[in-house]
C-alpha cells in the first residue's frame, strides 16, 4: 500500500511542470539577463519538439539556461557564448542555422527564387510587349476599319 | 452491428468513387451523357455514405463504446459531451474520416450546383475529386481504420489528450480542412482543363468563388489555431514556426496568390497558364502539409519506422498526384492559349509581383522546413531551422509586398500610372507617418523597427481605404451622392478593401506585442503585488478543485489601477487523472486590445508560487487582422457576379459539414 501511494506520489511529482525561466535564474544585471533572454531564444532544446531554450519547461533546457547565465556573468560575448554551446552540443542547437556550404541552398533559395521570377516576369513583359506593338492591322483589317470608321 | 454499418458504409463509399473516377472520364471522351450522368450521381451517394460513416464514428464516441479501438483510445466516459463530439476529429483516423468527408462533401456541390457548367467539364472534375476520395479512402481502410473493434471491451476509455480538451478542438480542424479540401476543388478544376486542353469563361468564374472560399475557410482555421495555441499552451506565444504550423501556412500562401491571379484570369483572360499551375501547387501543399502532419516525419523522424506504412502510403498518394498533375502540366501547358496583354505598370503587373512575393515566401517556408530533414537524409548533418530564420526571411520578403498592397488597387487594368497612384495615396503615407511620430512621441523612442512597422500597418489601413474614398468622390460631391456611388460599387471593392485593412490590422498587432510587450516573472505569496503595463496585480491565494476528469490547482487574482479594483482573474494548472498530463489554463484580461496574460508556475517551498505575466500591447490586432481578412473573402464571396456565373456559395457550404450526419 505505502509502495503504491510511493509510487503515485513520484509520478505525480516526476510530471508536475518546471516552467521556463524561473525568478531563481534571472540575473541581477537587466542589461546581462535581456543578453542572456535574447541568446535563449536562438537556442534550441534538443529533447524538445521545436522549442527554444527560453519557453521550454524540460530540464536540459533549465540547464542550458544556467549555463548560458554563467557564461555571460563570466564576461563571454555573445558570439562566445554560442560558439561554446555549439562546441559542446553541435550546430543542432542553433535554431537560426549558420550561413556556410551546407545551408547555401537554404539561405540561398529565397533570393534566387525572386530573381528568377523576377527575370521570367520582365521576360514575359517583353514578350507581351513586343506583341502589342508587333501585331500591326493586316490590310484587309485595315480596310474594314476605315469602313466602320466612316460610317 | 451499428459500428459495422460505418464501416460498410465507408467501403461502400469507396465503391462508388471508384464508378465516379472511372465512368464520367470515359463518357466524357465519348461524348456519351448517360456516362457523364453517373458522375453527378455517385458524387452525391459517396458523400451521403461518408456521412453515414461519419455519423457512425460520432455516434460510438458519444456513447462511449469502448469495444472501439478509436474511442477507447481517445475518449473517457467522464468527459464533457462536446469533447466527446470534437474527440471523433481529435485524433488521426478520425480526422482522416472527416477529412474525406469534406472532399466528398465539396464533390457533391459540385455535382449539385454544376448544372451550368460545360458537361463535360463538370465530369472531368468529378472524375478528379473521386481519385482523391478514392486514395484516401483506401488509405483510411488499409492502414487507419476508425472501427477496429477490441476483442475484450474495456471498461473505461483512455481520455482524449488534455491539450486538445477545449472548445479550439471542436472548431480549429473542421475549418482548417474546408479550407485544405477547398482547394481540391481547384484542382480538380485544373487537371480538367489540362484535360481538355482548353479553359473559358466557366472555367475562372468556377474557380475563383471556391478558390475565396477555401482561402476564407483556411484563413479561420489558422487564426483560430492561432489563438488556441495563445491562450492553451501557457507562454503567451502566438505563432512558432512550427512545422505542423508551417504545414497549414504554405497553402494559405499559396492559395493568397492564388486567389489573386485567378483574379487576373476572370477580369482579364491573362495568366491562365500559370493560374493552372498555382491551382495545382497550392492543393499540392495542402496534400503534402496532411503527409507531413500525418507521417510524422517531422516532430520525430523516427515517426516514420515505427508505423512506416501510413507514411509511406500518404508519400505515394503525394507522388501520384503532384508528379502526375506536374507531368499533365508539362505535356499540355502549351495546348492552352494565352492571353491578354499588359503592360508591367498595370494592375495585373501588380498582381504579377503580389504573386511573385507570395510563392518566394511560401517555397521559402517549405525549404525551411523540410531543410533539416533533407540535409540530414543526405548528409547525415543535423540542424535546426528555427524561428529566427523564418521571421528574417519571411519579414524581409513581406516588406515590399506590405509597402506595394495600396498600390494594386489604384492601378489601372492594362496600362497603370505608377506616379498617379502614389500621389493619390500621398494621405495615406502622411497618416502612417503621423501614426509612427505620435507613437515616437508616447514611447519616448522605441525601436526604429517598430515604429516603421506600426507606421507601415496604419499606411496600409488608410491606402486600402483610399480606393473607396476615392471611388465615392467624398469631398467633391455631396454625402448623399457619395454614399449612393459607394453602394453602387461591386461587392469585391468592398471585399479586396476589408482583406488589405485586416493585413494592416494584423501587422500591428505583430510589431506591437514584438517590440513592446512586457514579462514580469515573479515569486508571489498571497497579498504580494506586482505591475505590469501600467495595471496592478494582486495575488489573493490558492485554491484547489477538481473537474470531471482533472484536479486543478487555480490562483485568485485582482487586478487594479491607481487603487481602484478592476477586474479579477484566474489562473490555473490542471493535472489529468487519465493521461497523468499536466496542462495549464492561463488567466487572460483584455484591456480593449491589449490583454493581460497570467501564468501559474512552479509552487515555491515556502508556499509561494511562480507567477509569470505577460502584458501583451495590442495583441488582439493579430486575430482581429484576420477577422477582416475572413470578412473581406465573405463579402467578396456575395458579389453579384459571382453568383451569376456559380450558384455555389460559400455560405451554403459552411453549415453542413459541421453537423455530424445522423
Amino acid at each position: 500500500m505505502i509502495r503504491r501511494v510511493l509510487a503515485i506520489v513520484f509520478i505525480l511529482l516526476s510530471v508536475s511542470p518546471v516552467f521556463a525561466v524561473n525568478p531563481d535564474e534571472v540575473l541581477a544585471d537587466p542589461a546581462l539577463e535581456a543578453r542572456a533572454r535574447g541568446l535563449s531564444a536562438q537556442l534550441r532544446c534538443m529533447v524538445c519538439q521545436n522549442q527554444s531554450i527560453d519557453d521550454s519547461n524540460a530540464e536540459l533546457a533549465k540547464d542550458l539556461r544556467l549555463l548560458v547565465r554563467e557564461r555571460i556573468t563570466n564576461g563571454d560575448s555573445d558570439d562566445a557564448v554560442i560558439a561554446y554551446v555549439v562546441s559542446r552540443y553541435g550546430e543542432f542547437v542553433l535554431l537560426n542555422p549558420r550561413f556556410e556550404t551546407k545551408t547555401l541552398i537554404l539561405w540561398g533559395a529565397p533570393v534566387i527564387l525572386l530573381l528568377a521570377g523576377a527575370v521570367a516576369m520582365l521576360l514575359a513583359a517583353g514578350r507581351r510587349t513586343g506583341k502589342v506593338t508587333g501585331t500591326a492591322l493586316s490590310a484587309d483589317e485595315q480596310a474594314r476599319l476605315d469602313a466602320v470608321l466612316k460610317d | 452491428m451499428i459500428i459495422e454499418l460505418g464501416h460498410y458504409a465507408l467501403v461502400l463509399a469507396l465503391a462508388t468513387s471508384l464508378l465516379q473516377g472511372v465512368l464520367p472520364i470515359i463518357g466524357a471522351l465519348r461524348n456519351d451523357h448517360a456516362l457523364m450522368e453517373i458522375g453527378t450521381v455517385a458524387a452525391k451517394a459517396t458523400f451521403l455514405l461518408m456521412a453515414l460513416s461519419f455519423g457512425v464514428l460520432t455516434y460510438a464516441h458519444v456513447t462511449s463504446d469502448f469495444s472501439v479501438q478509436n474511442v477507447w483510445e481517445n475518449s473517457h466516459s467522464q468527459i464533457p459531451l462536446i469533447y466527446k463530439f470534437s474527440g471523433v476529429w481529435g485524433n488521426h483516423e478520425g480526422s482522416m474520416l472527416l477529412w474525406v468527408l469534406i472532399l466528398t462533401f465539396f464533390s457533391a456541390l459540385v455535382a449539385v450546383f454544376g448544372d451550368n457548367l460545360p458537361e463535360t467539364l463538370k465530369a472531368n472534375v468529378l472524375a478528379v475529386q473521386a481519385w482523391i476520395a478514392v486514395s484516401f479512402s483506401l488509405f483510411i481502410l488499409l492502414t487507419s481504420n476508425p472501427f477496429n473493434r477490441l476483442l475484450n471491451a474495456p471498461g473505461e476509455g483512455q481520455d482524449l489528450n488534455p491539450v486538445l480538451q477545449d472548445v479550439g478542438l471542436a472548431i480549429h480542424p473542421p475549418l482548417l480542412y474546408l479550407g485544405y479540401v477547398g482547394f481540391s476543388v481547384c484542382f480538380s478544376f485544373a487537371i480538367a482543363a489540362l484535360i481538355e486542353g482548353r479553359i473559358d469563361a466557366a472555367w475562372a468564374r468556377w474557380v475563383r468563388p471556391w478558390t475565396l472560399a477555401a482561402w476564407t475557410c483556411l484563413t479561420a482555421g489558422i487564426s483560430m489555431g492561432s489563438y488556441w495555441a495563445y491562450y492553451e499552451l501557457g507562454w503567451g506565444g502566438w505563432w512558432f514556426w512550427d512545422p505542423v504550423e508551417n504545414a497549414s501556412f504554405i497553402p494559405w500562401l499559396a492559395g493568397t496568390a492564388l486567389l489573386h491571379s485567378a483574379l487576373v484570369m476572370e477580369k482579364r483572360e491573362a495568366l491562365k497558364i500559370w493560374t493552372v499551375l498555382l491551382a495545382i501547387m497550392t492543393f499540392s501543399m495542402s496534400l503534402l502539409g496532411t503527409f507531413l502532419v500525418r507521417s510524422g516525419v517531422l516532430t520525430s523522424v523516427h515517426a516514420f519506422a515505427t508505423d512506416p506504412t501510413r507514411g509511406v502510403f500518404i508519400l505515394i498518394i503525394l507522388i501520384l498526384f503532384i508528379g502526375g498533375a506536374l507531368s499533365l502540366f508539362a505535356f499540355r501547358a502549351a495546348h492552352l492559349k494565352a492571353g491578354g496583354l499588359f503592360a508591367p505598370i498595370s494592375r495585373e503587373g501588380a498582381l504579377v509581383l503580389n504573386n511573385l512575393i507570395l510563392t518566394t515566401a511560401a517555397a521559402t517556408v517549405l525549404i525551411g522546413t523540410l531543410y533539416p530533414l533533407a540535409l540530414e537524409a543526405v548528409t547525415g548533418a543535423k540542424i535546426s531551422v528555427g524561428p529566427p530564420f523564418f521571421n528574417m526571411t519571411f519579414g524581409l520578403l513581406m516588406l515590399p509586398l506590405m509597402l506595394a498592397v495600396p498600390f494594386g488597387p489604384l492601378l489601372a487594368w492594362k496600362r497603370g500610372d505608377l506616379l498617379g497612384a502614389g500621389q493619390r495615396l500621398f494621405a495615406a503615407v502622411a497618416f502612417g507617418l503621423v501614426v509612427g511620430s505620435i507613437i515616437y512621441y508616447v514611447q519616448n523612442g522605441g525601436p526604429i523597427m517598430a515604429l516603421f512597422g506600426l507606421a507601415l500597418g496604419a499606411y496600409m489601413i488608410a491606402g486600402s481605404l483610399t480606393e473607396l474614398y476615392l471611388r465615392s468622390g467624398l469631398g467633391k460631391v455631396t454625402g448623399s451622392v457619395a454614399l449612393r456611388r459607394l453602394s453602387g460599387l461591386p461587392r469585391s471593392v468592398f471585399g479586396t478593401a476589408l482583406a488589405h485593412i485586416g493585413l494592416g490590422v494584423t501587422l500591428i498587432g505583430i510589431v506591437a506585442v514584438t517590440a513592446f510587450e512586457t514579462e514580469h516573472i515573479v515569486e508571489m505569496k498571497p497579498g504580494m503585488t506586482t505591475d505590469a503595463g501600467g495595471y496592478t496585480l494582486r495575488f489573493d491565494g490558492l485554491r484547489n478543485g477538481n473537474g470531471p476528469n482533472y484536479s486543478e490547482e487555480s490562483g485568485h487574482f485582482t487586478i487594479s489601477q491607481g487603487g481602484i479594483e478592476l477586474a479579477e482573474v484566474w489562473s490555473s494548472k490542471r493535472f489529468y487523472t487519465a493521461r497523468q498530463m499536466p496542462t495549464t489554463e492561463a488567466g487572460i484580461r483584455t484591456f480593449g486590445l491589449s490583454q493581460l496574460y497570467v501564468s501559474l508556475g512552479d509552487d515555491m517551498k515556502d508556499g509561494g508560487i511562480v507567477v509569470r505575466v505577460w502584458w501583451k500591447p495590442m495583441i488582439l490586432c493579430i486575430w482581429l487582422g484576420t477577422v477582416f481578412m475572413m470578412a473581406g473573402g465573405a463579402v467578396s464571396l456575395s458579389d453579384r457576379r459571382l453568383r451569376v456565373g456559380a450558384p455555389a456559395r460559400a455560405k451554403k457550404q459552411k453549415k453542413p459539414v459541421l453537423e455530424p450526419a445522423q
